[in-house]
């Protein structure tokens, strides 16, 4: 949170500088929401550095702090896989290898164009590299309580183990035996990666000095497991499902023409509203948390007025404390409610329907 | 366009994100899913079935001792009632015993004063017989003596003093 308003000072400088030019004080409250809006939406986009702070200083040029990341483009015209650092760019300043860096979005450019059209990004952006910390410090983490289990087999669990274990026991017991029955077993691991994996994304969005990286709330990461999931549930779909959407027993025919489309588009809203729910949690999330620091530099117009700063401070602490204890919270809820709505649809798709003759 | 920046843009999903998303989801599913979560679900199942079965022996163990508890108090219960038993036995017996004792000594006592009396009587028969015999004998010896002169020892004579003698028996 302290170093969230110190990715949030270098607003507060450029807009300083800029604040000389201007005369006129309403334009320059504008352009402070502006400036704000703009940090806070390119804070939960994804760039291709991780911007972590910039330092202004009165008459030097402004110093940026960024964690440089691998760029991994490969350019439609030539066909080949250009791949270097991020650092190349010096923030932008320079131009590699006929790419420039967008010194406001932090994303690569076709220096020609200014577009992204002309190549396709693999880049390990701040959203990739931090998915793969995660990945990391998951994959150590369940391995340590898994040998732990091994070495410490049929006693009480100790440490992390005791740590992580209510946690599995609650996805085992809660949210897989209840929704998906007794062939909860083959989905279990599944479960509890895609919980452990949004979990984990979730909680390093909130750690400010990596930068507070919005990658489990990008839609391209809440796509990605909700399509997981769209495969899971329909690959193990029985004969039953299959014929609940495209012929609901006990139906008339002509009911079918207008239920089996409805049916059909289910298939696809369900993950969906997966996709859609974390996105916008999270990301709802990450906009209060950046808003609320916001205040402080709108009411003390970007340094111009420390009354207003102080005020703004007094005003945004408490209530951002409060705000990111909730969203301590929504981390677990949103990824238990991912889990338990992807558990609910793999029951739903492979019950047993002993109820089927009450259709005839 | 709100201040300069497009919110569409936070829908729109990027190739290389979800690309990148999808391949460590997916490496992640297959290492941690099939090599950590299986086996940790599984010593959780092991865990959970040796608990219930712990539970299940300690709680069979408790209802042994009771049930071994309830028997020996009916054990011992059954060994007081038979003991009881015994000892009211021992005393009827004792009881009897020296009742009988009692009894037959007193018969005794009764038989041997009877054979006493029986004794005495004989003996006293044998005593009145023997004076008799005396008696007889010396009545002859003075018979003889007063009249032996005169009476001759002849045969005759003999024979009817026998006679009287018998008669008096």
């Amino acid at each position: 949170m302290l170093l969230l308003s110190i990715s949030f000072t270098s607003i507060a400088n450029t807009a300083h500088s800029s604040a000389h030019t201007t005369d006129s004080t309403k334009s320059e409250t504008k352009d402070v929401s502006a400036e704000v809006v703009e940090h806070i939406m390119n804070h939960v986009s994804d760039a291709n550095q991780n911007h972590i702070a910039t330092i202004h200083e009165d008459g030097k040029e402004p110093k940026h702090i960024s964690i440089p990341l691998p760029c991994i483009l490969w350019n439609k015209n030539t066909g080949k896989l250009d791949v270097f650092m991020s650092s190349k760019f010096h923030h932008g300043h320079e131009a590699y290898n006929g790419y420039i860096l967008d010194a406001h979005t932090g994303r690569v450019l076709d220096a020609a164009t200014g577009t992204r059209d002309t190549f396709y990004d693999f880049s390990i952006t701040k959203n990739v590299f931090n998915i793969l910390i995660g990945f990391f410090i998951l994959t150590i983490l369940i391995f340590v309580v898994k040998s732990a289990y091994t070495k410490r087999q049929g006693q009480a669990p100790k440490g992390i183990q005791a740590f992580l274990e209510p946690i599995i026991v609650f996805i085992i017991d809660d949210v897989a035996k209840p929704n998906i029955g007794p062939k909860y077993e083959k989905y279990l691991p599944y479960l509890l990666c895609v919980f452990f994996f949004i979990l984990i994304n979730n909680l390093l969005g909130l750690v400010p000095f990596l930068g507070g990286i919005n990658s489990s709330g990008n839609i391209s990461f809440t796509m990605s497991l909700a399509f997981c999931s769209l495969l899971i549930i329909n690959l193990s779909g029985n004969k039953h499902y299959w014929q609940h959407i495209f012929a609901m027993p006990g139906v008339p025919k002509w009911v079918l023409v207008i239920l089996t489309p409805v049916e059909l588009m289910g298939v696809l809203l369900k993950p969906a509203v997966l996709m859609l729910r974390l996105f916008g949690n999270i990301t709802g999330g990450h906009i209060t948390v950046l808003a609320i620091v916001g205040l402080v530099f709108i009411m003390g117009k970007l340094g111009t007025n420390v009354g207003g700063a102080t005020a703004g401070s007094a005003i945004m602490f408490p209530i951002l404390l409060f705000v990111n204890a909730m969203e301590l919270f929504v981390a677990f809820l949103q990824a238990y409610v991912f889990t338990l709505l992807t558990a609910i649809f793999i029951g739903a798709a492979i019950e047993e329907h002993h109820h089927s003759e009450e259709h005839h | 366009m709100l201040l300069g920046f497009d919110p569409m843009l936070l829908l729109t999903p990027d190739l290389g994100l979800v690309f990148w998303t999808t391949a460590v989801f997916l490496v992640f599913w297959f290492l941690v899913g099939k090599f950590a979560f299986k086996p940790i679900a599984k010593a959780i199942k092991d865990r959970e079935q040796t608990i219930t079965d712990a539970l299940a022996a300690a709680e069979k163990a408790k209802s042994d001792v009771q049930q071994l508890q309830a028997d020996n108090a009916t054990l011992l219960k059954a060994a007081k009632e038979e003991s009881a038993l015994i000892l009211k036995e021992a005393k009827d017996l004792k009881n009897s015993i020296v009742a009988e004792a009692h009894n037959s000594a007193k018969e005794e006592a009764a038989k041997i004063v009877a054979n006493a009396k029986l004794e005495i009587e004989a003996q006293k028969k044998a005593a009145l017989a023997e004076v008799k015999n005396e008696v007889s004998k010396l009545s002859l010896e003075i018979a003889q003596k007063v009249i032996g002169r005169e009476l001759d020892s002849t045969k005759d004579q003999q024979n009817y003093i026998n006679s009287l003698v018998d008669k008096l028996n």
